[in-house]
């Protein structure tokens, strides 16, 4: 195991040009500690991002998308146990490296932006000094152009009158250009690649539409991948070039974006596609899905659906549950699928 | 700007100071004129003393005339030094203020490293120490340590010299006076030996009230830091790849330091009443000792002096505190 870490630690860059995925995330299984028991909150979660593309992870609150994130960032809360599993970014594996060596690509090779954006920025110091902070860490920026370099990563998404903003506090700007200055932070490193978890969270509709536009163009400007984290299928229809359904802890489909929304597969996911609103459709045509996440403190059948699966059948509960292939780039974790 | 209005903005708290201080002393017990009058007095002449002191007048009246002398600085003159109490407050006031500042630093230097490497590792070893000096601190009164102090590291140990004032002036002169702190005169006159001495003498007290001042700063700051610490926005800077002292203390801290820097405020105003119990413990002469046997002796306008300048310590403080807040936090600025 340990030679096997080693050799994939060196040649990371060589390996990176020869078609390794950007992020692979593997077999990643993580519990937390309550005092209520062990909560398994990821199970076997894997997944694939390549460069240049827009992976989304998509599940109601509570199915491990953020957590996942936080794993990649490691930014894990104490009580967090990694138990088993890899995350590799261009083939080394974030796990069995240094927490040093990982502070150097958290912020520069690997970004992140969340929601609500006017507290995820610090509330008392100006947009434009938080900016600098990063580019003081990750890059070697002259301490003279700091400022400028701030003005023009604002400039980057968009904002208007970027030297006046330098110098506003977050409280003075509405949420949408409190995303953008996020953006324009997790961005000014040139990060590979960009977490944006729930990035449209707390913001208007339109707003929601403007951010989202900004983030696909900078993807294009710039060649850099994006995990985005929602719980929004339609969204992540629109802008995700796949989509990985995550349920209880779990990744129950995984396909190309326009693939999942019209043929899904996982029972899940074909209930998560009918509850989400489409263009003239009534309230009462949305179909709310029945049940709740399952306590995840308590032993699991192989499928954490089961107990909400209308499809249910007694097999269902035989282990072990393996995903099963459906098309080269589609997978599904569902002994019967749609 | 912002200083002015605030300054503006404590003109009715002195005023409502003076008016409750000089409704205060008509209402303590006990017949100044009588007092003043003498024991063997008839009705006439404490009548008689009575119309000289001006207080068979009117209540407006009486206190347009207070008015008039606190225009002129004159608080009457105590009865037991027989000095002007001006001269007496101001004179004893830089002892006490040299007392609560140096127990102030002492207890901020303890108590904020302390109160931020509990928060960074809850439950660690610094944490338990942090929560056992909160709880010592705040369960035993100030004298009570000063006594304890007093028995163990000089009467048992001999590690100080004896607690009696600023300076033992059997071996050392008193500096001249320039700011009236003796720690700061004593240097400024190139006397290391006498700053030492008034050093000797200064730690024994100053730490009784910084320990009594360090449970609430404490933990406030760890209460404070441990909220910042979890908030959205060290996330984000941690997410960033920001270097730890960064994180800490650019982003943490100075967050936290709005709610600090209010317990500060409150800590200033709880030492200085403090400052009359300890003072008593180990005979410095400041205005908390001034103020206790002024009670004692019925002086009343020493009592109604002190009270004065206590009431516009606290004002000027609470201004100083609202002045910090406003440095530290934009959206003050921004509030009006």
């Amino acid at each position: 195991m340990k030679a096997g870490l080693m050799r994939a630690t060196h040649p990371a860059e060589a390996a990176a040009a020869h078609g390794v995925p950007l992020l692979e995330v593997d077999r990643l299984t993580l519990d937390f500690a309550t005092r209520g028991g062990r909560v398994k909150a990821l199970d076997q979660v894997g997944f694939t991002l390549d460069r240049g593309q827009i992976l989304g992870l998509v599940g109601e609150s509570g199915s491990g998308k953020s957590v996942t994130a936080f794993a990649i960032m490691d930014l894990l809360d104490q009580a967090a146990r990694i138990e088993t599993g890899q995350i590799r970014f261009t083939g080394i594996d974030l796990l069995a490296r240094k927490r040093r060596a990982l502070k150097e690509l958290r912020g520069r090779e690997i970004a992140m932006i969340f929601q609500s954006p006017r507290t995820a920025l610090h509330p008392i110091r100006k947009v434009g000094h938080q900016i600098e902070d990063v580019l003081r860490a990750h890059s070697s920026v002259p301490p003279g152009l700091r400022r400028q370099k701030a003005i023009e990563a604002l400039e980057r998404v968009r904002i208007p009158d970027p030297a006046r903003r330098y110098e506003a506090y977050p409280f003075e700007l509405s949420g949408g250009m409190c995303q953008r200055v996020m953006i324009a932070m997790a961005l000014s490193a040139d990060p590979s690649l960009l977490i944006a978890d729930e990035p449209t969270t707390g913001l208007d509709v339109t707003t929601q539409a403007v951010i989202m536009d900004l983030i696909r163009d900078l993807v294009r400007e710039s060649g850099m991948s994006v995990l985005l984290i929602t719980h929004d299928l339609a969204m992540a229809g629109e802008y995700c070039d796949r989509i990985a359904v995550m349920h209880a802890g779990h990744i129950v489909e995984t396909a190309p974006a326009h693939l999942l929304l019209r043929e899904p597969a996982h029972p899940y996911s074909a209930k998560l596609i009918a509850a989400t609103p489409a263009k003239a459709a009534s309230i009462e045509a949305l179909a709310a899905i029945p049940g709740n996440l399952p306590d995840l403190r308590q032993p699991q059948p192989p499928c954490r659906f089961s107990t909400r699966c209308e499809r249910h059948r007694p097999d269902c509960d035989q282990p072990p549950l393996d995903a099963a292939r459906l098309g080269q780039d589609h997978l599904v974790l569902c002994r019967h699928p749609l | 700007m912002i200083v002015l209005r605030r300054l503006a903005e404590a003109v009715p708290s002195l005023v409502g100071v003076v008016i409750v201080t000089f409704l205060l002393s008509h209402a303590l017990p006990g017949d100044p004129a009588a007092y003043f009058a003498g024991p063997a007095a008839n009705a006439e002449s404490v009548a008689e003393v009575r119309r000289t002191l001006g207080l068979d007048r009117s209540l407006p009246v009486q206190f347009g005339y207070y008015l008039l002398d606190l225009a002129k600085g004159d608080l009457g003159h105590s009865l037991t030094t027989g000095q002007p109490v001006t001269s007496d407050l101001l004179q004893r006031l830089p002892a006490s203020m040299e007392l609560t500042l140096a127990a102030l630093i002492v207890a901020i230097a303890v108590a904020l490293p302390l109160g931020i490497v509990a928060a960074l590792r809850p439950n660690s070893l610094a944490d338990h120490f942090c929560r056992l000096t909160v709880t010592i601190g705040a369960a035993f009164p100030t004298f009570f340590v000063g006594l304890l102090l007093v028995y163990l590291l000089y009467f048992k140990l001999g590690l100080v010299p004896q607690p009696l004032g600023r300076l033992d002036e059997i071996y050392f002169t008193p500096p001249p006076t320039v700011t009236g702190f003796y720690l700061i005169d004593t240097l400024l006159n190139g006397d290391v030996d006498a700053f030492r001495a008034a050093l000797s003498q200064l730690i024994l007290p100053a730490v009784s009230l910084a320990l009594f001042a360090m449970a609430p700063l404490a933990r406030m700051t760890r209460a404070a830091m441990l909220t910042a610490l979890g908030s959205d926005f060290v996330r984000t800077a941690r997410a960033n790849g920001l270097p730890a002292r960064k994180v800490i203390f650019t982003y943490a801290l100075r967050s936290a330091m709005l709610s600090i820097v209010n317990v500060m405020g409150m800590v200033f105003s709880f030492l200085l009443g403090s400052n009359v119990l300890i003072e008593q413990v180990f005979g410095w002469p400041g205005i908390g000792a001034y103020a206790v046997s002024a009670v004692i002796a019925s002086d009343y306008a020493a009592v109604q002096g002190f009270v004065l300048m206590m009431a516009i310590l606290y004002v000027l403080l609470n201004l100083a505190v609202d002045l910090a807040a406003t440095a530290i936090d934009p959206r003050v600025r921004f509030e009006s």
